[in-house]
């Protein structure tokens, strides 16, 4: 690194000051003046608790299944060049780009009974509206892209070289996925399961649509901000964001623990 | 032990003309080319790592081509090591045997530690390893699993100078121990080191194969003089019987003989002798001319001579330079041998 003027160095600490204090003082500002009685009091709620405890499971079971299906397509992203990759990458970003409400309305036009999908589930004995399982089906939609291009840049890290030479030396495709280019991969999968289920933890627009009962806690916050004021929904906020903190810092602790080798790391460009 | 037969690759950006050749049981065999040239590919090729768009491998006399690249029986070792960054050297090397039931693997592996010394070393993280050992390790993590062939790609050249002349001497301990092995490079010193025959490939297509020695001293084609450092190469016109008329209009003597014609005359730098201007007038193949450009080419000078608009190249030591006193600028005399003279194209380069 080179020597820097004070110039330099207080353009720089401004600017990147603006963008951490920009995410730093709402929650802050919401922890301070946060009601802590109300906050126990919520806490008790069983409402408030199944809300909470809906909105964490649906998160996990909609990133379980992304994973299952994601990974696959991730890695033939990372290793193989054909013809329609640009537009499957695309349309992997979708998400990203519609409108929360968007996709709930999509997804609804979908599901509903009067659709293809939604008669078939209907068939099935499921039920995709105001459902655990309408919950789910949205999360997966608009957390699909955190997980699969995080996780296609994870394996595209790994050298593919690594993997010619565990199969040259014998290994065949499924060991060398799950001992060579899998362990390597993991700090970066990691990532992308995160954030794909904090994404899906968050959501609001497209589960309202679906899904308002039953419900998961930003639409139960929603409901007591419209019902009750900030009072009484700024204490489920403060909940929700302790929950995710818990769960981001523990994953964290994790994948640093773990991994030595993962995207990002030092190691990589010595 | 490996034929090709008509082998070919197409991938956009890079084809393999049908190539044919084969490599012996116990040989060292070189293929040798320009960056670029498709060597590297050829090998994966051969692994099973890639698909070869046409033509067959037969190995050991079993045609190989549709085979996966687990069933093969053909390590690879690559320049870049390949070492798997999560595993200590130890498992490693250890890492193709659970895919083997031969116990003979064992065995195998205590004389390989011994061999390429890597005892010290078992369990250690391959970061932490100097580049010569990153490539024993991967050398012994090739032959742990006692594969038909070696593959070697460019192995030496991300080593430093020391580390290069150390694993050279343990590939020649590991043919000599009867490991066949097939080698691509872009170095020619290399193939003259190791080698015994060589194939020479640029932009995709073989363009000679042969004893080392032969290719060196007698190539074929332009491409192939001009890669084995044959620098003096020129259109000429065979005029007789064992002359050649260069464009300048000197004649020059040649041992080879053939057809009158347009030809293509090629002397390797090292054997022209220079020598100061005696003032005594030219003589059969000895030259006058002036000394244009000396350029530094390592441990030895290149000295360009103009002879009538000819330039020729040629290499002396510095003490040779100094006990002669060439400068650009001074006369200077050069001698070339009859049998230095090689005509590359004219046909063939008859012997």
């Amino acid at each position: 690194m080179w020597t820097r003027s004070w110039r330099e160095r207080w353009f720089f600490a401004g600017m990147s000051a603006f963008i951490i204090i920009y995410v730093i003082l709402p929650l802050f500002t919401m922890f301070a003046r946060a009601d802590w009685k109300i906050v126990v009091q919520t806490a008790m709620d069983p409402v408030v608790l199944d809300a909470l405890w809906r909105s964490v499971w649906t998160a996990g079971a909609s990133t379980a299944v992304i994973a299952l299906f994601g990974t696959p397509l991730a890695y033939i992203l990372a290793r193989r060049s054909f013809k329609w990759k640009a537009t499957i990458e695309a349309v992997i970003d979708l998400p990203i780009m519609v409108p929360h409400t968007v996709a709930g309305i999509a997804i609804l036009m979908t599901v509903s009974p009067k659709a293809p999908v939604g008669s078939a589930l209907v068939s099935m004995g499921l039920s995709p509206i105001n459902s655990n399982l309408g919950i789910v089906i949205a999360c997966i939609f608009v957390s699909i892209p955190f997980y699969v291009d995080a996780t296609r840049d994870a394996f595209a890290a790994v050298s593919p070289r690594l993997e010619k030479v565990s199969r040259n030396l014998g290994a065949p495709f499924g060991y060398t996925f799950f001992h060579v280019t899998l362990p390597l991969a993991r700090r970066g999968i990691l990532s992308g399961l995160i954030m794909s289920w904090a994404r899906a933890v968050s959501e609001f627009g497209a589960i309202v649509i679906i899904s308002y009962h039953p419900m998961v806690a930003p639409v139960l916050i929603y409901d007591r901000f419209a019902t009750f004021g900030l009072k009484y929904s700024s204490p489920i906020a403060v909940q929700l964001i302790l929950i995710s903190l818990v769960m981001f810092i523990l994953l964290r602790v994790f994948a640093v623990g773990e991994s030595r080798f993962g995207r990002g790391d030092s190691s990589d460009q010595a | 032990m490996i034929r090709l037969e008509e082998l070919s690759i197409d991938l956009p950006g890079f084809s393999l003309k049908p190539l044919s050749m084969s490599v012996s049981e116990g040989e060292c065999f070189m293929i040798v080319g320009p960056s670029g040239a498709g060597k590297t590919l050829l090998l994966e090729v051969l692994a099973g790592l890639q698909p070869a768009s046409g033509g067959k491998i037969h190995l050991k006399n079993r045609n190989i081509t549709n085979i996966p690249p687990e069933k093969r029986n053909l390590s690879i070792v690559y320049q870049d090591y390949a070492l798997f960054p999560h595993l200590s050297v130890e498992k490693n090397i250890r890492w193709g045997l659970r895919f083997r039931t031969e116990k003979s693997s064992g065995r195998n592996i205590d004389h390989l530690l011994d061999l390429l010394k890597l005892r010290d070393l078992l369990h250690r993280d391959p970061e932490t390893l100097s580049g010569g050992e990153k490539q024993r390790v991967a050398l012994a993590r090739a032959l742990a699993v006692d594969p038909d062939i070696l593959l070697l790609d460019e192995p030496l050249s991300a080593l430093d100078t020391l580390f290069r002349y150390e694993l050279l001497d343990y590939l020649r301990k590991l043919n000599e121990e009867g490991i066949t092995i097939l080698m691509v490079t872009h170095d020619f010193g290399e193939v003259l080191a190791l080698g015994k025959r060589v194939a020479v490939l640029i932009d995709g297509v073989l363009e000679q194969t042969g004893i080392v020695k032969d290719v060196f001293n007698y190539p074929l084609t332009t491409e192939v003089a001009k890669f084995v450092g044959m620098s003096n190469i020129w259109t000429a016109e065979k005029t007789g019987e064992h002359q050649v008329l260069l464009p300048s209009g000197r004649q020059l003597s040649t041992q080879l003989n053939g057809e009158p014609g347009p030809c293509i005359v090629g002397i390797r730098p090292e054997e022209i002798v220079p020598h100061v201007d005696d003032g005594y007038g030219e003589r059969e193949n000895m030259l006058a001319g002036t000394v244009t450009s000396i350029v530094h080419r390592g441990a030895i000078m290149e000295m360009t001579v103009d002879v009538d608009g000819t330039p020729f190249k040629t290499l002396v030591t510095t003490s040779d330079l100094v006990r002669k006193g060439f400068e650009v600028g001074t006369k200077a005399k050069l001698e070339v041998r009859t049998e230095s003279v090689h005509i590359i194209k004219n046909g063939r380069n008859q012997k």
